[in-house]
């Protein structure tokens, strides 16, 4: 069945619309129907919100409806809560198929339930256009005590790590668009429990942040900037697949500016490097996980440097300028 | 502008190659060079512009680990 | 000569200082991407020239670009560089924005499907580039004319290195020793280079792209020391014929023209223009000259040709920065102002 601006309509297709997604998140808080949901709640709360655009809306390792619930879990587990709840609004343009738009909320609940999280409201919208689908999510997370992080805790001394290879996300949806044929799948994934892991075993985490949209050298350059001093990332220690290597390559793209959608950056105590290293390789989706660089006190100004294959340093810039396409 | 990337031509259709860099396949004009596969060649703006000669052995086993070790 | 260890051949340099210029945009940007820089003595210093395609293009062209994309049932086609070069009439980027016909493609012969598709609508490349480019262009107008395609043209801004050399050398000082760039010379041979060392009296390395390439090819330059000779540190690409196939497609399409490169003015015979008898496809570019600087301080000019580092001038990181970009230098991926400002290239991080 196509989308008209029927189902916008608040009537019965409206209804109808409505059902063919939320019988795929089914909850007892959900199922009340209420106008909110109504939660218990805890000492502190995180609670954050996501917008995602990706065309096209199913690309290889993933769709627009697991990514809507791994950008938002994600965001919430590196600040060190517990991804608790999560609603969504959908944007739907006219022409979009209700079989397309089911097979994005199985997959929204699957991930949910993957990742421990409940869908727990929600909204539609219809708008004129040419079949495209557009999501909203927010999430509430709940912060145990004393896990809150903040990027100002990085220290000289701590060791960055990053949870596995860069660039996938980002090289498997330019693939679909390009003609440019290979298996590179994006690395959509929550990572709720790897960073679970790493505060079950007292690892003593200083910062995290998950390398969407800008990538790597975009989110140490943030991290950089709010402790006030420089990180040094080892070129050669940066995990890269061959295939996203040379896909880069072809397209004259830098993969430390290339987005991800389940790759962690966490900064620890120098101490804890080697320890942390191996909860996040036996982490679901962190095989290879890698130590990847340092913090340093900042010369002049704090700023992201790369000592490169050759042993030479440069200065990372973050990603400026052209904007990218629509990758998450 | 002058970006080439030596990759390794998978097949030969007339004057069309199709050429895999690490797990991509592209397309690439190929009538400027006479190739078959398994040659290494490089390619710029979709052109094959060149056969990359493996008389030096050792450039080429270089070359191509410089490229893995960057990935 | 093949330096065992160049690393430590260049921290022990102990010669005369250099100013060793690689002139092809893409060394300027893999050599900062690669850290090189800091792994030079003071007494070694690396000079970006007028290799980016992008920047040596003067405001002429982009104005006649600009106005082809909005000319009825036309569309101009474009590699990315070129999007977002200003000229005194905005940037193709801002055209597209306005409404005006501009698709980005990655290849020329990605024309032809569309040329095929829709044959009453003409499509325009901007045929910007230097020898490696030109025979990719020659090849889509093989293919062009096999298939009888009449709505395909090329607006030609193409130009050639040796001219350009020579005119750096004759105008100023120039440098002490240049990289010479590996992909032209997969195309001319290291040949074309060799006859300028020897015409010039300056040495020659022709430099492969990567880090390793570009760390011996610097190394041996410095090793050359003044000597007029051209090493080929790229052989597995280049020959000492190059590609004749590749030249022959060339000649075929095109013939030696004159040609204006941005703060260079015009330089004879340094460019290449489609000859007369393929007029049909031509869509011009050689008459184009004009040069207006979209900032009266801006001194691309004297940065393009190494006479000028691009924190001297007075533009850079203040007016001039790539996300407000007053001249081209600061535009391009591959150009020097570019490179300077993000790398902060020649301003080595230290630890």
């Amino acid at each position: 069945m196509k989308i008209t601006l029927a189902h916008g309509s608040g009537g019965v297709e409206s209804a109808e619309l409505v059902r063919c997604i939320t019988r795929h998140f089914s909850n007892p808080i959900l199922e009340k129907m209420e106008d909110a949901a109504l939660l218990d709640g805890a000492d502190q709360l995180a609670f954050t919100t996501d917008s995602f655009v990706v065309t096209p809306l199913f690309f290889r390792g993933g769709d627009i409806g697991r990514l809507c619930v791994c950008g938002t879990v994600n965001d919430l587990a590196v600040t060190g809560a517990v991804p608790k709840y999560l609603t969504c609004g959908f944007i739907i343009e006219t022409g979009a198929d209700t079989e397309a738009l089911e097979k994005i909320a199985q997959s929204m609940a699957d991930t949910a339930r993957e990742a421990g999280v409940l869908l727990v409201a929600g909204d539609t919208k219809v708008i004129e256009g040419s079949g495209g689908v557009l999501i909203n999510t927010a999430g509430v997370g709940f912060v145990p005590k004393g896990h809150a992080l903040y990027a100002a805790g990085c220290r000289p001394g701590d060791a960055i790590l990053v949870s596995g290879t860069l660039g996938d996300h980002h090289a498997a949806i330019l693939s679909h668009r390009l003609s440019i044929e290979n298996q590179i799948e994006s690395d959509c994934a929550p990572l709720g429990s790897m960073t679970a892991a790493l505060f079950a075993a007292g690892v003593r985490v200083r910062t995290m942040r998950d390398a969407t949209r800008g990538g790597l050298a975009t989110v140490c350059g943030e991290l950089a900037k709010s402790c006030g001093h420089s990180f040094v990332l080892e070129e050669t220690a940066i995990p890269v697949s061959p295939a996203v290597q040379s896909f880069a390559g072809l397209l004259g793209l830098d993969v430390l500016t290339m987005g991800n959608e389940g790759k962690l950056v966490a900064v620890v105590a120098a101490e804890d490097a080697q320890r942390a290293l191996q909860i996040i390789r036996n982490s679901p989706y962190g095989e290879n996980a890698a130590v990847i660089g340092h913090v340093e006190p900042a010369g002049r100004e704090p700023q992201v440097l790369l000592r490169t294959s050759i042993g030479g340093l440069r200065v990372v810039p973050p990603l400026s300028g052209e904007g990218l396409p629509r990758i998450c | 502008m002058c970006v080439a990337l030596p990759g390794r031509v998978v097949s030969v259709d007339g004057t069309l190659a199709t050429v895999d860099f690490q797990g991509n396949t592209v397309r690439a004009e190929a009538g400027l060079v006479k190739t078959k596969p398994g040659d290494y060649v490089l390619v710029h703006a979709g052109c094959i512009l060149q056969v990359l000669s493996q008389e030096d052995g050792d450039f080429m086993t270089e070359l191509f680990a410089e490229l893995e070790e960057l990935s | 000569m093949r330096i065992e260890d160049p690393k430590s051949f260049l921290r022990n340099y102990a010669g005369p200082p250099l100013r060793l210029m690689e002139v092809c945009g893409t060394h300027t940007a893999e050599i900062s991407r690669c850290g090189l820089p800091s792994l030079l003595p003071q007494s070694i210093q690396l000079i970006s020239g007028p290799g980016c395609p992008v920047c040596v293009t003067v405001s002429a062209y982009i104005d006649r670009l600009i106005a082809l994309a909005h000319t009825p049932d036309t569309t101009v086609l474009t590699f990315g560089d070129l999007m977002r070069v200003p000229g005194p009439a905005g940037s193709l980027a801002g055209a597209k924005a306005a409404g005006g016909r501009v698709e980005m493609v990655y290849s020329p012969l990605d024309a032809l499907q569309l040329a095929q598709e829709n044959p009453r609508h003409t499509y325009i490349f901007a045929a910007v580039g230097f020898e490696t480019t030109a025979p990719v262009y020659a090849r889509l107008l093989d293919r062009a004319a096999q298939e009888g395609l009449q709505n395909l043209k090329l607006l030609t801004a193409l130009k050639t290195m040796p001219a350009a050399i020579r005119w750096l050398c004759q105008n100023g000082p120039g440098p002490n020793g240049f990289l010479a760039p590996g992909h032209v010379a997969v195309i001319t041979g290291a040949r074309v280079f060799r006859q300028l060392a020897g015409e010039l009296g300056v040495p020659f390395v022709i430099a492969g792209f990567t880090p390793k390439g570009l760390l011996s090819a610097v190394a041996a330059l410095a090793a050359l020391a003044g000597q007029p000779a051209c090493e080929n540190c790229y052989p597995a690409a280049v020959t000492e014929e190059g590609n004749p196939a590749a030249q022959q497609a060339v000649s075929r399409w095109f013939m030696p023209c004159d040609s204006a490169w941005r703060g260079m003015g015009v330089i004879p015979a340094s460019g290449l223009c489609l000859r007369p008898e393929h007029a049909v496809f031509n869509a011009g570019g050689a008459q184009l000259t004009e040069d207006a600087a979209l900032n009266s301080a801006c001194r691309c000019a004297e940065v393009l040709t190494g006479r000028l580092s691009p924190a001297q001038c007075p533009l850079f990181g203040k007016a001039c920065m790539p996300l407000s970009p007053q001249g081209a230098c600061m535009v391009s991926t591959e150009g020097s102002c570019y490179h300077h400002y993000i790398n902060h290239r020649n301003e080595v991080p230290t630890l």
